[in-house]
């Protein structure tokens, strides 16, 4: 099998209108594609009519070889997940019975279902202990997010669709949410149709875009980086705007890259000692320092060493810019640059220090980018480039 | 121990000691106790005041045949088995009604039920039980006044239930569709029990609209409190008239304050 899902001619007309077009497109198992376009370019529909929420007007639906075009709508359901913006989470539910209702649609048993509860609120960073009897408006939108996913992807099934899932929550919350999201699917490998009007986040989230027109068809359906760099038509170019050198950088995350080495030292040294290191290293004007976990948690310079006594964690600047692995170099230089130090701290998933990266990673990083896609252009198969060729 | 984030907007611990039970609430809030207590409280001084006053006076014969043990309570009886009856039509007429018309394929005959519902709330209920007693329609009694209060009191449950189930969030519905349930099962499991607490209030303003209402009955000689009052009017005896009237109104408001008890215990929880 070479694809999980196939949309073959797919068309939906509404009375007077065309929704969408003509939709071809192969999606690969383990994949994360991401539909985008303006709004009203069928962009929602074609999702929708993958679960058939929406019935197409003609054309053909795959799953896993099977023609499911026109098998129960219901039952084909219950084997892709959905996550919607507004989550939609059943308020007069616990946090356990929402994730429950598949499972228990599909008769499975008590204990297995129960099993399960714990097991999904854990993949999604939540203690089931505290969570499981909660309602929904007990929690945050962020966490109700979380819970819409674990929800989606009770009945474990081999694809979710995803309607601008994070398109409800604050900036902040939803770039968390994206970086969790990339993680847990690194952990569950689903197949995932995603859809968004944020061209940043198709970037961020896609193995590949499908880029949706103002005329209900597909204008590119390709990885990040050969839409950024070999954009189709006029349309797809001003659609990705300017700055796309810039948005290529979300195609590179910093566990790809090698991080610096920052100068550290534990809390409890005493003054004298951070003093000695700070002037053996003298191009590095701050000293990171970290907690007993390893965690981060003030830079120091020499001249806040040598104010008056007093415990060192008050000295220095908080540390602002911190980063995980799996965070983009866009991002990363993001938090780059609103840091007070010019840097960000890389640290693992429990919070403890791996390195930093800087300016000068990242800009190896684009000579990187651009050589490769040198090269590639030279040998000429960048129109099929697979995706995992692309981000290894 | 799975892994939490240090997200403050993510880890909004829920305090463990927060007790949701209704009693908890009810120490925590003294102003509801007053909710709970003093409506039968009033009822309860109303009737007692109306006893010892009409203990107090020297009854007439007319008087001495309405107001006796036997006759008041058979009038309180008569009165609650009627109201209770029509309630019951009215329920299991209008939810499930309420419920139909509210599916995709009803959607031209819902005007068409809200006219007709809409007709029996605008015609006095007097006229509508004198209009349903007319010889060539059900004739005078019992039956006849269930009927015309069940259509006067029809209309806020119906449209309650429709506006009930209208109102949950077609968000969850298409949440529900989407991960594979039936229509049926959305409506069973999502629909209904957000409509409950609307559904509920809809049942409860019926339950007033019928004990008022059921006063009227004796004009067709189905008996009810309203015998009392009308008896008092008619024999211009003012102790009778009294003791229909505040019987029947704290009757109104025994009942409201039960329904009032039931709709936050058949509420679900998390709304």
């Amino acid at each position: 099998m070479e694809y999980m899902i196939r949309l073959e001619d797919l068309t939906k007309r509404f009375p007077g209108q065309v929704a969408v077009e003509s939709v071809y497109m192969d999606i690969p198992q383990g994949e994360v594609v991401v539909f985008v376009g303006p709004s009203g370019c069928g962009k929602t529909t074609t999702l929708k009519m993958i679960n058939r929420l929406i019935e197409p007007t003609s054309g053909r639906i795959f799953l896993e070889d099977e023609d499911v075009t026109r098998i129960n709508a219901d039952r084909l359901r219950r084997r892709i997940g959905y996550v919607i913006q507004q989550v939609g989470l059943f308020p007069h539910m616990t946090i356990a019975s929402n994730i429950a209702t598949v499972p228990r649609t599909l008769g499975w048993d008590k204990q297995r279902i129960a099993e399960r509860i714990d097991e999904l609120l854990a993949l999604v960073g939540m203690d089931p202990e505290v969570y499981r009897d909660r309602y929904p408006k007990e929690l945050s939108g962020g966490q109700n997010q979380r819970v819409g996913v674990a929800r989606a992807l009770a009945a474990d099934p081999a694809v979710m669709l995803m309607d601008e899932p994070f398109g409800a929550v604050d900036p902040i919350t939803r770039e968390r949410l994206q970086n969790e999201f990339l993680r847990l699917q690194d952990e569950v490998n689903k197949t995932i149709c995603f859809v968004t009007h944020d061209v940043d986040e198709a970037i961020k989230m896609g193995d590949r875009i499908a880029i949706f027109g103002d005329d209900h068809r597909i204008q590119q359906f390709d990885t990040p980086e050969m839409i950024l760099s070999h954009p189709a038509n006029e349309f797809v170019e001003d659609f990705l705007g300017s700055g796309a050198a810039l948005k290529r950088l979300h195609l590179r995350r910093v566990r790809e890259v090698g991080l610096t080495e920052w100068l550290t030292a534990d809390l409890d040294e005493d003054r004298d000692t951070l003093r000695r290191k700070l002037e053996e290293e003298a191009d590095q004007g701050f000293l990171l320092l970290l907690d007993p976990q390893r965690r981060p948690v003030r830079w120091v310079s020499n001249r806040d060493l040598e104010r008056a006594a007093g415990p060192v964690a008050d000295r220095g600047l908080p540390v602002a810019a911190i980063i995980e692995p799996h965070t983009t170099l866009h991002d990363a230089l993001n938090e780059m640059i609103t840091s007070n130090v010019g840097c960000a701290v890389v640290v693992d998933r429990h919070g403890a220090y791996q390195g930093v990266v800087d300016i000068d990673t990242v800009m190896t990083a684009v000579d990187v980018l651009r050589s490769e896609l040198r090269e590639r252009l030279a040998v000429g198969s960048w129109h099929a480039v697979p995706a995992e060729e692309v981000t290894s | 121990m799975p892994e939490t984030t240090t997200d403050p907007d993510l880890v909004r611990e829920p305090s463990s000691d927060e007790d949701r039970s209704a009693l908890a609430q009810l120490v925590r809030d003294p102003g509801r106790v007053w909710g709970y207590v003093g409506v039968p409280l009033v009822v309860a001084v109303s009737w007692i005041a109306a006893y010892r006053w009409v203990s107090a006076l020297e009854l007439d014969s007319i008087e001495q045949r309405w107001l006796n043990a036997e006759r008041v309570t058979r009038a309180i009886v008569e009165h609650l088995q009627l109201s209770l009856a029509a309630t019951v039509l009215v329920i299991v007429i209008a939810v499930p009604l309420g419920i139909v018309l509210t599916r995709p394929f009803a959607k031209p005959l819902t005007p068409v039920f809200i006219g007709i519902a809409n007709v029996g709330q605008a015609i006095p209920s007097v006229g509508l039980l004198f209009f349903l007693a007319l010889p060539f329609a059900l004739g005078i009694g019992e039956r006849t006044a269930t009927v015309g209060v069940v259509a006067y009191c029809l209309l806020p449950v119906l449209r309650n239930t429709m506006v009930g189930i209208q109102q949950v969030d077609r968000a969850l519905i298409e949440a529900g569709r989407g991960m594979g349930l039936t229509r049926g099962a959305v409506l069973a499991r999502i629909e209904l029990p957000l409509a409950v607490p609307v559904i509920l209030a809809g049942i409860r303003t019926a339950l007033i609209l019928t004990v008022g209402t059921m006063a009227l009955a004796t004009f067709i000689n189905a008996g009810g409190l309203g015998d009392l009052i009308n008896g008092g009017i008619v024999n211009n005896r003012t102790p009778i008239l009294l003791t229909g009237a505040v019987l029947t109104a704290g009757l109104a408001l025994l009942i409201d304050w039960v329904a009032g008890i039931a709709e936050e215990v058949l509420r679900p929880r998390g709304l």
